[in-house]
This record gives structure tokens, sequence and C-alpha cells, in this order.
């Protein structure tokens, strides 16, 4: 069913969101830095709207791995900011994930007036295998599962 | 070597045809000495980039979409340094700007972003604009002028 959906032009933006789907399960039992994640972007940025995304599936890392996100975050407190300055809002609420078990994060921090006009989510581009020769990547997955 | 290397490259980069040439030298100059110097390192060229692999062989997924773009705009004459090369380097970068993921674009010294940053500004039109205060033309300004 996830293939057939996956390969219509036309549900793109839907179709992404299934390939994320995951069977449901004890909130965020088998997922402690995604519901982590989730649970410090809500505190700290009070979000309209957040999409927290593990992407780990996409990289050379092993099955089941939370070392590769994606967040959009949807805040009035990004008003009047820039790029950088929402970054990095993100990156300080995240800093223990990131100096732990994530090895990458993309970040799409929007506007609510942004949102609306724009409500879609960006798409990381193909892995290149980096993660396979990286030795710091299984470090940080084995502080991960820790 | 370090020395010859650096000489190399000054000379390199007075023959601008020979710019395919001067990306070598310069990925050659030793990644483990960038990292004690990072604030002239970033300076010395308009755009610096730390990434995964190199502009011709990317290892990473984000660092090649900071090539790509970069590519796009016919940006081609910018410091890369290989972050793979060198685990010091890969440190010190992220505590140097205070970001905690690699890619890292500077433009003139100042960190821009990371790969998302580059493409949103890409997206909106406002590298154009930025790369022009740098003094570099986007090649996407002769390509839409083609076009008309």
């Amino acid at each position: 069913m996830l293939s057939s959906v996956r390969s219509s032009s036309l549900a793109f933006a839907l179709s992404r969101q299934l390939s994320h789907f995951r069977p449901s399960m004890e909130p965020g039992a088998h997922r402690p830095v995604e519901t982590s994640i989730r649970t410090k972007l809500t505190q700290t940025l009070q979000p309209e709207h957040l999409e927290v995304l593990n992407e780990s599936h996409m990289h050379a890392v092993p099955p089941g791995s939370e070392s590769h996100f994606r967040v959009l975050v949807v805040s009035p407190r990004f008003e009047g900011l820039s790029l950088l300055q929402r970054h990095r809002l993100v990156n300080e609420a995240l800093r223990e994930e990131l100096s732990s078990s994530v090895h990458a994060l993309a970040i799409q921090a929007k506007t609510p007036q942004q949102w609306s006009s724009d409500p879609s989510l960006a798409k990381s581009p193909p892995c290149l295998g980096g993660s396979k020769h990286d030795q710091t990547v299984a470090e940080k997955l084995k502080a991960g599962s820790n | 070597m370090n020395s010859v290397f650096r000489s190399t490259a000054r000379a390199v980069r007075a023959v601008t045809s020979l710019s395919g040439l001067n990306q070598w030298s310069r990925s050659m100059c030793s990644a483990s000495e960038v990292h004690k110097n990072l604030a002239e390192v970033v300076k010395k060229d308009k755009v610096v980039v730390f990434m995964k692999g190199t502009p011709a062989q990317p290892m990473c997924g984000f660092s090649n979409a900071v090539v790509q773009i970069l590519r796009m705009h016919g940006v081609d004459n910018y410091a890369a340094y290989n972050v793979l090369d060198d685990q010091d380097l890969r440190q010190g970068v992220k505590a140097f700007s205070n970001w905690p993921t690699i890619p890292q674009v500077f433009f003139n010294g100042e960190f821009v972003g990371g790969c998302d940053i580059l493409l949103q500004m890409h997206q909106s039109g406002d590298l154009v604009e930025e790369l022009e205060k740098l003094g570099i033309r986007s090649a996407l300004l002769d390509t839409e002028k083609e076009s008309k």
C-alpha cells in the first residue's frame, strides 16, 4: 500500500507523511530521542505546528537508529528573526540530543504566516553514504542506545 | 611540505584558468593545520565551506546540496575543507561557529548557516543578493538574461 501511495505523483506531501508512519505502540516507547526532541521543541517554542521525522532509515545507519532527523517548527516566536537566529533557537533547544545521539538535523523554521502561505515539508537530499565510513556516527549510535 | 603547497596555491590562484587545480591545492593545504586557525581560515576566502568529502566527491547528501547550489550560481572558486579528514577540524569548526552540524558555509568570514539555510536563500533569491555583496555575480542572473 505504501509503495503505491509513494508512486502517486499527486499527493507527494501526503505520501511523504505516510512513508514516515509508524504503527502505533506505546507513545515513545522505542523512540526516546524522537520523544525528547518533540517535548523540548514544544516546551521551548510553543509551536502551532510541529513535525519531527526520523530520517535515519534514509541513511547508512542500522535499522531502528535515531541519528538523523528532520524537524518542521511553526511558531510565532520566529517573527522578526533571521533564518540563522531561528535555527540557533532550535539547535539550542536540542543541544543535548545534538551532542549525543543525533548526528544530523534538518530544520525548517516558519512563522504561522509563512506556514499558511506555503504548508510544505522540504525533502532531504539522498544520502551519499558518509555515515558508513564515519566512526563518530557509530559512537553516537552507541550513546543513543544507553 | 606545507609551505610548498601554500606557495603553489598562491601561484595557482594567480592563474584563474587553473581553478580546478586551485581547489585541489587548497584541500591539500593540511586540514590538520586548519583547525588551529579557523578565525583566519574563514576570512581568507570570500566563500568557505566545511563539508564531508570534497566538491568533486561529496560524502554526504547535505554537503552535496551545498556544492550543487554553489555550482548552480557559478561559484566554483571557493575554499572547501573536508572534515572527514580531521576530527579536530570537525569538532573545532562546530565549537567555532557554535553550530552542531556539517556542512557549514561562511561568506566573508561570517557564518551563514548550513544546508537548509543556503537552500532557502537560494529559493528566495537572497543568495543572488548575498553573492553580489561579495562581488560575485551569480550565474543564474546570466541564464535569466539569456532566456528573455
